[in-house]
This record gives C-alpha cells, sequence and structure tokens, in this order.
C-alpha cells in the first residue's frame, strides 16, 4: 500500500500517465463503439470523457492538475481547426454550382439554431453563461469550444453539448427531413452538416456521397459563419 | 508531415496574430481555418494543385479530423467542474440543446429543399439525387 503511494505520488502528476489514461480511454471508447455495432449512442468521445472523468474524480486528482499534464492533446485542436480548411476548399466548386441555395440555407439554419438555443434556454428561466454556451453549439467543436470560452460560456459546456446536439441530429434528422417530404441528399447532407456538425455529417456519408459532400460543406462554412455572428451577437448582447 | 504541420501551425499563428492585431471577434484558428482554405481554393485550378506539399497536408489533415474527438478529451472533462451547473440547469440545457437542433435541421434541409426544387424546371432527369436513387 505503501509502494503504491509512493508510485502515486511520483507519477500522479506527469504528462506521461495522463496521456497514457486519455489515449486509453479513447481507444477502448473506439473498442466499445465498434462493439455496439458502430452506434451513434456509443459515442467514442463521450466514452472516453466518462472514463476519464471517473479516474480523476475516484484518484481525487485535481482537475487543472489533469488539464495541464494533457495540455499538448488539447493544443492540437488548432492546428485540427486549421485542418478543416482542406474538406471546405475541396467542396468550393459545390458552392459555385448551388451558391444562392447553399447560401441562404447555411445563413437561415445556422441564425435559426443560434437564436433558438439562446431562447429557448432563456425562455426555460437558464442563466447567461448557460445561454452564452448554447449558442456556437451546432458549429463542429473546436470551433465551438473556443468561440465558447471567447464570449463568455464555458467551453468544457459547449463541447459537450456539441457532440450530443450532433448525436440528437443524427439519431432523429433522416426521418425528421424524411416527414418534412424532403428526398434530396443535397438538402440531407446540408442540414446535417449545419446543424449536428461531424457526428450528424458522418451518417449521411455513409449512406450516400452527395450528400456527405454537401454535409462536410455545412460543417465548414457553417464553422466560418458561428465564428463570425455569435461573437458579434454576444458583443451586441452585452450593451 | 512535418511540412504540412508547419502549413497549418502557421495559419493558426497568423489566425492568432490577425485576431490580436485587428481585435477582430473571430477565433484565431476559424481566421487560419478560412486562410488556408482561401488559398488552397484559388491554388485549386493551377498546375501546382498536385505538390507534394498538397498531398502531405490532406493526409495529415485527413487524420487530424479523423481523431478530432480524442482532443476533445481533456476540455470534456472540465465538465466535472460543471456538476453544478448541469444539476441546476439541466432543463433550459435539454430544451435549448434539442430545440435549437431540431429547428436548424427542419429550416436548413426544408430552405436548400424549396432552392433545388425552385431550379427544378431547368433540371434533366441525370440529376436528380433522391433518397430513393441514392
Amino acid at each position: 500500500m505503501i509502494a503504491i503511494d509512493h508510485l502515486w505520488n511520483s507519477l500522479g502528476t506527469t504528462p506521461l500517465l495522463w496521456l497514457v489514461v486519455t489515449l486509453a480511454a479513447y481507444t477502448a471508447g473506439n473498442a466499445l463503439q465498434r462493439a455496439c455495432g458502430g452506434s451513434t449512442f456509443a459515442s467514442p468521445v463521450l466514452i472516453a470523457i466518462t472514463i476519464v472523468a471517473v479516474i480523476v474524480v475516484v484518484t481525487r486528482t485535481d482537475y487543472r492538475v489533469y488539464f495541464t499534464a494533457t495540455q499538448f492533446i488539447n493544443f492540437m485542436l488548432g492546428p485540427a481547426t486549421v485542418a478543416l480548411a482542406i474538406p471546405l476548399a475541396r467542396s468550393a466548386r459545390l458552392v459555385k454550382e448551388n451558391l444562392a441555395g447553399v447560401g441562404l440555407a447555411l445563413l437561415t439554419g445556422s441564425v435559426t439554431s443560434t437564436i433558438s438555443g439562446i431562447g429557448l434556454v432563456w425562455l426555460f428561466g437558464g442563466t447567461r453563461t448557460v445561454a452564452l454556451s448554447m449558442a456556437p453549439k451546432a458549429a463542429t467543436t473546436p470551433i465551438a469550444a473556443a468561440v465558447s470560452s471567447q464570449i463568455g460560456g464555458i467551453p468544457a459546456l459547449t463541447a459537450a453539448l456539441a457532440i450530443v446536439g450532433g448525436i440528437v441530429a443524427a439519431v432523429v434528422g433522416r426521418t425528421m427531413l424524411t416527414r418534412l417530404n424532403i428526398n434530396d441528399w443535397r438538402a440531407h447532407g446540408l442540414a446535417a452538416g449545419v446543424a449536428g456538425s461531424g457526428i450528424a455529417a458522418a451518417q449521411v456519408a455513409e449512406r450516400n456521397e452527395l450528400g456527405a459532400a454537401f454535409a462536410a460543406l455545412g460543417i465548414g462554412l457553417n464553422g466560418a459563419l458561428v465564428g463570425i455572428v455569435v461573437p458579434l451577437i454576444a458583443q451586441y448582447w452585452k450593451s | 508531415m512535418i511540412s504540412a504541420l508547419l502549413v497549418l501551425l502557421v495559419c493558426e499563428l497568423a489566425g492568432n496574430a490577425l485576431h490580436q492585431m485587428l481585435g477582430l471577434p473571430v477565433p484565431g484558428p476559424v481566421i487560419g481555418m478560412s486562410i488556408l482554405a482561401a488559398a488552397l481554393a484559388f491554388r485549386k485550378g493551377g498546375a501546382s494543385s498536385r505538390s507534394p506539399i498538397t498531398g502531405s497536408l490532406e493526409r495529415t489533415a485527413e487524420t487530424l479530423i479523423r481523431h478530432m474527438g480524442l482532443l476533445f478529451v481533456p476540455a470534456g472533462v472540465g465538465l466535472i467542474a460543471e456538476v453544478g451547473v448541469l444539476r441546476s440547469e439541466w432543463l433550459p440545457i435539454a430544451a435549448g440543446l434539442i430545440g435549437s437542433t431540431l429547428l436548424s435541421l427542419a429550416v436548413t434541409g426544408l430552405v436548400m429543399h424549396w432552392s433545388i426544387r425552385r431550379r427544378a424546371s431547368r433540371r434533366s432527369p441525370d440529376t436528380v439525387h433522391d433518397l430513393e436513387r441514392g
């Protein structure tokens, strides 16, 4: 017991230990999703966050110690966000061919998401901090979290909302749009990308190539739009 | 891979610098993404579009995007510090999340659908992309 305590004291605050825990939890999340037949509900990210959170709480580790140790992983979110430019540039042709439709659908869908998110939180008695955390959540997670921290939301909450929102969109998206008599892959793809970013897009992507291209387009353009519009709304709301 | 990483980091750095200097409300990495997307889009048609850097950039970007989930874990674990907010505001959080996601799906889908159908008269059968044919 004393030996374990001693080992813990020397390893418990090192990046090495927490990098191993984080990578192992993510690998376990992926394995679990495969075991569930690739189910959208079994999100590897949510599973990994849960596993790591339990370990951090059980070992009475300060969150700041964990976060400092895994800073490098968090740092890579920046270049990963920039990397979204590659699929975005690839779909530039699709924008040119469908300019009016894509532009209008993106703008209305994105603004609807932000305004209704803030409005519903406010209507149900939520605080300003939670409303600001909700506002950028339809953007792809790194952009959503970056916007959230900038406007005074809680980035961790926004990241979780972005992931769970993506799951919601993936689970109900196809059924709902079909009920609305929408049966074009371009509309399905764009809606999935704008409302549910990566997780919803993945579900369209495995069914249809054109839908996948429009979903990628929706993610990229909505990310850029949220990055511009939501901080402006927050700035205006302050005064 | 190193040259690709360098391109991504330089774009992020430029984005952060612009964010600071001009006091832009847009986060630095988003500005960096826009810079790179614009650069790639203008180059796409050019003869150099198949350069080794573009190839390595595409592979590195694909890897980063595929494993983006992992990159959220450290920030996501921060939720343990927000248990109080989740407990006291679960209703506005759930209502806002589900409501805004469904509304956004419907509005985006309907507007796109409407704009496609508006051009339907100019459409030939082989450009139909209905679900039944997909």
